[in-house]
């Protein structure tokens, strides 16, 4: 099966008058769909960048950002439909790749909940911009509200919410708009360490009852090991892939917490850990 | 409030000293008030100051009640302030729609800079002649000094702080996959409801001075003219007295729009 998310040799660069700060270069690696994805590195080092570059708000100085999965999808429905009509327009392939960044969501790193909107208002934000309210996405909305323990709240300004309450109300903000890929921004990095932990959980359930494909930035390798199927350690800035670390626990399906307690969460730490310790060595 | 039944003793004690210094202050302004007034009139009255050039309450009151007897002053008040609320609302407009037409164009903005800030500082009362000789002796030449006074230096508040919102809010417009009109109609003009307000509180006082600037030089009727054609015709118990009404007239448009702010602001 085709990788769902593909960069190839992507590099990017901040211009401003006082010069160029060069983020990323030569950043390749592959998703596939399903897969939970951590990329670590140390601050400033162009995580975020590489999560705008995916996204597509940002466009990569060289390089490219590729679909290959969606693309392959479109160009099935394309060749069946061709099958069917005499004459298809080659144009739509092209664009198809592009056509999938609708299906990504992005979760910053702090929430921006709008203190002007109750949270009901704030979740649903991303189906108003897309006029998408209709009675079903409302419906999801309304039932992940409940499961998450925010359904009190619906009617409640974003400042009467706690930390983790915040958190999970702009998951649900991103999760409404029903997104493929999701790219989380060092989203639990303003929360405690007990508040962090449930959180995760929550999150990792979530995300792999809903199977969906996900990219984690975060600077805390031990969230990545609990959390990841691959880990993408980058360099410091200008960040490089240094390399990709597999993870391959023993039994499967456990949660982050339940994975920081297995016999291999400490090898894979330490090897981590020694990744990103022979960053420091290099400079 | 549900809190109210179990307040500490300490705190219904501290309560209850900020209610006192609150009355306490209340008292005193209005006292300052009769004071003054009690003042001027016995100076005059003793003829420690001639009560010809500097009025005195009684005067002042009889010329009101005269005017009040004739509707004259109606007419008067009701000018200005009409003058008044309409540039105010044609300043809001104006203000909002260029600070948005800026916010838009990121270019223009640049260019206009200098001159809207020439603009801002330039005293207005300087336009007022050339806009009478321009839009003649009428309330539209009245009602556009107004507007001169308070739209320079609305348009320059709301773009600075349209421009000074958060970016990573408007980042989020973009990852919901928004369009600029996004971003403007459910960040940047919801997120600065409380800068408007504030900017538009300070602005219906500037309209005033407008078109009292407007009414000194192009007007048969407002208190503005009434205080020119006053001090003309050494009848300065009319001015003093619209002086006095243009005090009033500053201080309930004010409180009204204060009024509105509270009710915006406890809504959200
Ligand atoms: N808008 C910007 N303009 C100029 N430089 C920027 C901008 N955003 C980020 N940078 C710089 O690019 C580098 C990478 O930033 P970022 O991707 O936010 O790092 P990270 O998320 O890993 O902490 C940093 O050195 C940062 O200062
Ligand atoms: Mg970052």
């Amino acid at each position: 099966m085709k990788p769902l998310l593909e960069l190839a040799h992507v590099s990017y660069a901040y211009h401003s008058k006082n010069g160029e700060t060069i983020a990323l270069t030569d950043i390749s690696f592959q998703v596939k769909k399903g897969e939970f994805i951590a990329v670590v590195g140390p601050s400033g080092c162009g995580k975020s960048t590489l999560l705008s570059l995916i996204s597509g708000l940002l466009l990569p100085e060289s390089g490219s950002v590729l679909f290959p999965w969606a693309t392959q999808q479109v160009e099935d429905d394309y060749v069946q439909e061709c099958a069917a009509r005499e004459h298809c327009d080659n144009r739509n392939v092209v664009q198809a790749g592009t056509g999938f960044r609708d299906k990504i969501g992005y979760m910053l790193q702090k929430d921006h909940l709008f203190e002007w909107r109750t949270i009901y208002k704030n979740v649903i934000l991303g189906l108003e911009i897309q006029k998408k309210q209709n009675e079903e996405s409302l419906a999801k909305v309304e039932k992940m509200l409940k499961d998450y323990g925010l359904y009190r709240f619906r009617d409640a300004r974003p400042s009467e919410l706690s930390g983790g309450m915040r958190q999970r109300a702009a998951l649900i903000r991103t999760l409404a708009l029903d997104p493929e890929l999701l790219l989380l921004d060092e989203p639990f990095s303003a929360l405690d360490f007990q508040t962090r932990l449930t959180v995760c959980d929550d999150v990792a359930s979530i995300l792999r009852k809903e199977k969906k494909t996900a990219i984690l930035v975060t600077h805390d390798l031990s969230e990545a090991v609990s959390m990841a199927d691959h880990i993408v350690v980058l360099t410091k800035r200008p960040a490089t892939v240094r390399t990709i670390l597999e993870l391959d626990f023993e039994e499967k399906n456990l949660t982050p917490f339940e994975r920081r307690n297995a016999p291999e969460f400490k090898m894979y730490f330490n090897q981590l850990w020694k990744e990103m310790d022979g960053n420091e060595q290099k400079q | 409030m549900s809190r109210n039944s179990n307040i500490s003793s300490t705190q219904e004690n501290y309560l209850r000293r900020m209610k006192h210094q609150q009355y306490r202050i209340k008292i005193i302004q209005i006292l300052i008030f009769f004071v003054f007034l009690g003042l001027w009139e016995t100076a005059v009255q003793l003829s420690w100051i001639d009560g010809f050039i500097f009025s005195s309450p009684s005067r002042i009151w009889k010329t009101f009640a005269g005017m009040w007897e004739d509707r004259s002053i109606f007419l008067h008040m009701g000018i200005t302030v009409a003058e008044t609320l309409i540039s105010f609302a044609l300043v809001v407009v104006l203000g909002i729609s260029m600070a948005v037409l800026l916010w838009y164009n990121e270019e223009l903005s640049r260019v206009l800079e200098p001159y809207l800030v020439v603009l801002n500082s330039l005293p207005k009362s300087a336009l007022a002649p050339l806009l009478i000789v321009w839009l003649g002796a009428n309330m539209k030449s009245i009602i556009v000094a107004g507007i001169s006074v308070a739209v320079f230096g609305t348009i320059l508040n709301l773009y600075t702080g349209f421009t000074e919102l958060s970016p990573d809010k408007i980042k989020l417009i973009y990852t919901l996959r928004g369009s600029r009109r996004d971003v403007l109609t459910k960040v940047i003009l919801p997120g600065t409801i409380p800068l408007q307000l504030s900017v538009m509180k300070v602005n219906i006082g500037l309209c005033l001075v407008g078109v009292v600037i407007g009414e000194f030089i192009g007007a048969r009727q407002g208190l503005g003219y009434l205080i020119i054609y006053g001090s003309q015709v050494f009848k300065l118990d009319w001015v003093i007295m619209s002086i006095m009404l243009l005090c009033m007239i500053a201080m309930v448009l004010y409180g009204i729009l204060n009024l509105i702010e509270k009710r915006c602001l406890r809504r959200r």
